[in-house]
């Protein structure tokens, strides 16, 4: 399972990559794809939502499943990936290309790991 | 004495000593003695030749119209003989929803077929399995159309009553503030329609053709709906659709309806069936089951309940709909009545009860019944008359007619399908004229 | 096989109407500019359609369908015969009263049997369904707060074992679902309902028998914790068919409930419906009941509306014929009939999960009531076959699967309801299969990956159906949405 060095995530699954301070990028992490299985389909937010941290901004749907995703940060979002919703398989086979939203004006974040940290996260959960 | 049990008393005995129990009271024992029920207070059952003949005696008390003119949501019309050989089959009566594809192709093809007919009726893009009815149909596609700052749902005036107040006891559920557009000449007023429309508006929903039988100039109502940027439903008669422009044709973003008129007969009002159908951006919100087409391990075309995770069993308290149970053997009949009537069979009975409309509102009128509107209809139309409705429907029952609904004292709204022939109206007419006549002396 | 747009040709068609007998009349209306393209078939091509069509499922007529929480018992014959008399189809259902009492005796006849049943004191045949029933009997709740003018109860309490039809019935209802977890018994945890029930709860939903297969003990303790924090229980009816005759709900301390016709009262299915749902409730609730409601009195039996009515669910009275159905099975099985019929189903499930016990653990293994739930964790484990692969595997031997993957508080449930018109033979060759597969996982787990091989299809993919969903045929001439 691949988990890029230059981003960070969270302990419900989700990786932010920022770039900038007050901007970033966020999405499902490979070991999240891999657990939700096949998706289908992905819920988004519309540009201008405000997103809050540790709240669901989006779900995500595999054939008999239904599953929030959480944002790690608070901002505004001011961009979807709209391309997912055509092609919610590019979650599964490209995690970290296949981001959900753009969050900017960032005022906030959770408690984020690094990529090794994450990894002792979730194989202690497991 | 009746039952429908295989296992016999004494294979129940052995099976209980099998597994532990020496009585059925054993077997129960774990049930708090508080709330265990003494002998319930029901009849001795009986053999099958008797309970059927107290049913039949029932079904006797009823009187069955041999000529009936009464439409208002619930209208007659022919069975093909095939319609009712195929739904009666038994694999298809007795199976449960298609969960398992494999071993439920039959009905999952007739659903995906059922589907492919209501999206050629409307022009919509995906239909859902059916939901329980027409006025369910308008209520869940009002709930598709709540969104963040628009929660307001219009309604027309001139839509049936009974769908209105399902929409209403439905949007009581949801907290949803109903508004009722009037009414103008018996169509919606459109003037009403424009001032009612905001920014908070969700939909409305307009009737085609309406309760009194009105073909409204739905596109026009479709447009200014649009341009408050709400989204609008048409209720449609799936028989008319043969014949009028479409709903897709007419702008709606939904469209449903009753489709019992596709080969369910009119069975005291049950079951019936609703159709809904909508475009492709909001097909994630029809609520309840949906047929979709793929391949199985070996490539071969196969159907599937899809789109699942947008359904309760799933999605639970966040669920489009919490509908789970359809009518879809009324949905597979109803595929079957199509199928049988093909496009020009429907479009001949659309246009057989356009026609025998129209001559009964001629006949009607030279009996002394005042058609109430100047507005185009299609089966049914309201009459105005000097003679009391009660009196003119009570003559026209003791001849075995089942005349029009009255809408109050002096107005009756009307019906006629193709199975209303040329000797049975002129009869009818002749009888009202009767009455009317009586009236003058 | 082909679909019916793909049988007959151009042409080809049924004559079913006669010539037009009085002038001929063109509305001057826009008329339809799409094609109407419907399928084009002789009578003969349809029969054979749907002949096809129908060898393709699986009823209970053609074997043993255990599907848990669904009570797919036999559907009697004469049910259907009663429905299909000309005294109901043909009668309109605005007709004037006097002239459909038939059909009013039915619907009262059918709601006192079930009365009684229930120990309820009135009841709506309204309701399509059971989730249209859940909906129906939370609007009562919400109503009878509204009267009294108690707005703050905005809470439905549901345990994490519900039927997904709860949560999904209350948030339509307006409400805001709390789900409880289950104790480790799989039942109600007395502790965790009264840390929930308070000034904000409007009620709880409950089956009893619960999901897992078991009789709550605690049930008067249940309810009697609800109406003390101001709430009402309501009675979820899908498990009915466990405790007719020796249970009721109402006697339980259910102030509302609804009761599925097509599982209970051996209505058929019919592929997902119609069924039909009524909603049974205590006196101090029956104004609200949506109207119509037959009442008898001397003169015969007349429609009224309830005082204070939620408003109409529904057009007109409900699944009808469905209940005419039902009531032909409650004359035939009567008193002692409906008794029997409980104590059979839970006779069943008790010998098929004794049989069973050995191989396929039970979640709950203590005596269940019409249903149990196996839990097939270590077998994903030890041999990496699913409850998805021992369902498909049933396919092969004509079974039909019981329910899988539910209540969702067990991992790789399989929850099975044998009901009591299947015999003992039926159960035994039912517990054969079972023990064949799981000798088959042990020493050939792939060959169960592959099941069913016997089935019409083998194993659909239902991932590229929903990502690229195909919801309907597409006609030769006709272009493609590109969004489809």
């Amino acid at each position: 399972m691949n988990h890029p060095t230059d981003l960070y995530y969270s302990k419900s699954h989700e990786w932010v990559k920022f770039l900038d301070e007050k901007t970033a990028l966020i999405g499902l992490t490979d070991y999240a794809q891999d657990a939700l299985g096949d998706l289908v389909f992905v819920n988004l937010p519309e540009a201008g939502d405000e997103v809050t941290a540790g709240e669901a901004f989006s779900d995500v749907e595999s054939v008999k499943a239904v599953s929030d995703v959480f944002s790690p940060v608070s901002g505004v979002v001011a961009e979807v990936n709209e391309e997912l919703l055509d092609a919610p398989e590019r979650m599964n086979e490209d995690p970290y290309g296949a981001w959900l939203i753009k969050v900017e004006n960032i005022t906030e974040k959770e408690e984020l790991m690094e990529a090794d940290a994450y990894i002792r996260f979730y194989e202690s959960e497991e | 004495m009746g039952s429908y049990l295989s296992n016999t008393p004494e294979e129940q005995r052995r099976m209980l000593h099998e597994i532990g129990f020496d009585s059925f009271d054993a077997l129960f024992s774990h049930i708090p003695e508080e709330v265990k029920t003494g002998e319930l207070k029901l009849p001795d059952g009986m053999s099958e030749m008797e309970a059927f003949g107290r049913i039949e005696e029932m079904a006797d008390k009823n009187v069955r119209f041999r000529h009936i003119f009464r439409g208002a949501g619930a209208y007659n019309h022919y069975i093909p003989a095939i319609v009712k050989s195929v739904s009666a089959k038994e694999e298809f009566v007795t199976a449960y929803t298609p969960y398992q594809a494999e071993i439920s192709q039959g009905i999952l093809q007739s659903i995906f077929e059922y589907q492919t007919m209501i999206c050629e009726l409307t022009g919509m893009d995906a239909g859902n399995a059916s939901v329980y009815d027409g006025g369910t149909a308008a209520a869940e596609a009002a709930a598709m159309c709540r969104e963040r700052g628009r929660q307001t749902v219009l309604v027309s005036a001139a839509v049936h009553p009974q769908v209105i107040e399902v929409v209403r006891t439905y949007c009581y559920g949801s907290n949803t503030k109903v508004v009722l557009i009037p009414e103008k000449d018996g169509a919606t007023d459109v003037e009403a329609l424009r001032r009612n429309l905001n920014e908070t508006s969700a939909c409305f929903l307009m009737q085609y053709p309406n309760y009194y039988g009105i073909i409204e100039d739905a596109g026009l109502l479709g447009t200014i709906v649009h341009e408050a940027g709400a989204k609008f439903i048409m209720g449609c008669n799936p028989i008319a659709l043969a014949v009028l422009k479409s709903p897709a044709e007419c702008g709606a973003d939904i469209a449903v309806g009753e489709g019992h008129p596709l080969g369910l007969g009119l069975a005291f009002g049950g079951p019936y069936l609703g159709f809904m159908a909508a475009r492709d951006r909001m097909v994630r919100k029809l609520p309840g089951r949906i047929v979709g087409e793929t391949l199985d391990r070996e490539g071969a075309r196969a159907f599937v309940l899809t789109l699942q995770a947008r359904e309760q069993h799933i999605r639970r308290e966040k669920a489009s709909s919490n509908i789970c149970s359809n009518q879809a053997l009324c949905a597979l009949t109803a595929g079957v009545y199509l199928a049988a009537m093909g496009a020009q069979g429907l479009k001949q009975a659309a246009s057989l009860c356009i026609s025998k409309a129209h001559y009964l509102q001629r006949k009607l009128e030279e009996a002394g019944l005042y058609l109430k509107y100047a507005q185009p209809f299609f089966h049914e139309f309201v009459t105005v008359s000097e003679k009391r409705s009660d009196d003119i429907l009570a003559a026209l029952q003791k001849e075995g007619f089942l005349g029009g609904l009255p809408v109050n004292d002096h107005e009756i709204l009307w019906c006629a399908t193709e199975k209303n022939t040329r000797e049975e109206m002129d009869r009818l007419a002749a009888i009202v004229k009767e009455v009317s006549h009586e009236a003058d002396i | 096989m082909k679909l019916i747009f793909e049988r007959g040709m151009e042409g080809q068609r049924c004559t079913i109407l006669p010539d037009c007998d009085v002038p001929e009349i063109c509305l001057d209306v826009p008329g339809r500019g799409l094609p109407l393209r419907l399928p084009h078939v002789s009578e003969n091509e349809i029969s054979r359609h749907y002949t096809e069509l129908a060898g393709q499922v699986h009823g209970v007529n053609n074997g043993f369908y255990p599907l848990g929480s669904c009570t797919m018992k036999y559907n009697p014959k004469v049910n259907e015969e009663a429905a299909a008399l000309p005294g109901f189809t043909d009668i309109h259902p605005l007709q004037p009263e006097d002239t459909v009492q038939g059909c009013m005796k039915v619907l009262d006849a059918a709601k006192q049997m079930l009365l009684e049943i229930t120990g309820m004191d009135d009841m709506t045949m309204q309701p399509a369904a059971g989730a249209h029933g859940e909906f129906t009997g939370l609007l009562l709740i919400k109503a009878y707060h509204d009267s009294r003018g108690d707005k703050k109860r905005t809470k439905i309490i549901v345990p994490d074992s519900a039927h997904g039809t709860n949560p999904a019935s209350a948030a339509m209802a307006g409400f805001e679902v709390v789900n409880i977890p289950s104790g480790e018994d799989g039942c109600v945890d007395l502790e965790k309902l009264r840390e929930a029930a308070g000034e904000d709860t409007a009620g709880l939903m409950l089956t009893n028998p619960n999901t897992v297969g078991l009789f709550d003990k605690n049930i008067l303790a249940i309810t009697s914790i609800v109406h003390e924090a101001g709430g009402l229980a309501y009675y979820d009816g899908a498990n009915l068919n466990a405790v007719m005759g020796i249970a009721r709900p109402g006697d339980m301390g259910f102030d509302v409930m609804h009761i599925n016709l097509h599982k209970t009262f051996s209505t058929p299915h019919g592929g997902g419906g119609p069924g039909s749902g009524p909603v049974g409730c205590k006196a101090f609730l029956k104004e609200f009941l949506p109207g119509l409601q037959p009442a008898k009195s001397e003169a015969g039996y007349t429609f009224t509306a309830p005082r204070r009515s939620v408003g109409r669910v529904k057009m007109f009275y409900g699944n009808f014929l469905v209940v005419v159905k039902a009531l032909t099975y409650l004359l035939v099985l009567g008193r002692e009939g409906v008794r029997d019929a409980s104590r059979n189903a839970v006779l069943n499930a008790n010998y098929m999960m004794r049989k069973l016990q050995d191989i396929y653990p039970m979640a709950y293994p203590e005596t269940c009531m019409h249903e149990f739930v196996m839990c097939l964790e270590n077998m994903k484990h030890d041999a990496d076959v699913t409850a998805m692969d021992v369902a498909k595997a049933l396919l092969d031997y004509g079974i039909h699967p019981p329910t899988m993957y539910f209540p969702l508080i067990v991992h790789e449930a399989l929850m099975v309801e044998p009901t009591e018109t299947e015999s003992r033979e039926t159960l035994d060759e039912a517990i054969r299969a079972f023990r064949e597969i799981y000798d088959c996982a042990k020493k050939d787990a792939l060959r169960l990956h592959e099941a069913p091989v016997h089935a019409y299809i083998r194993r659909p993919d239902e991932v590229q159906a929903a990502r690229k969903p195909v919801l309907r045929y597409f006609f030769p001439d006709a272009v493609r949405n590109p969004a489809q």
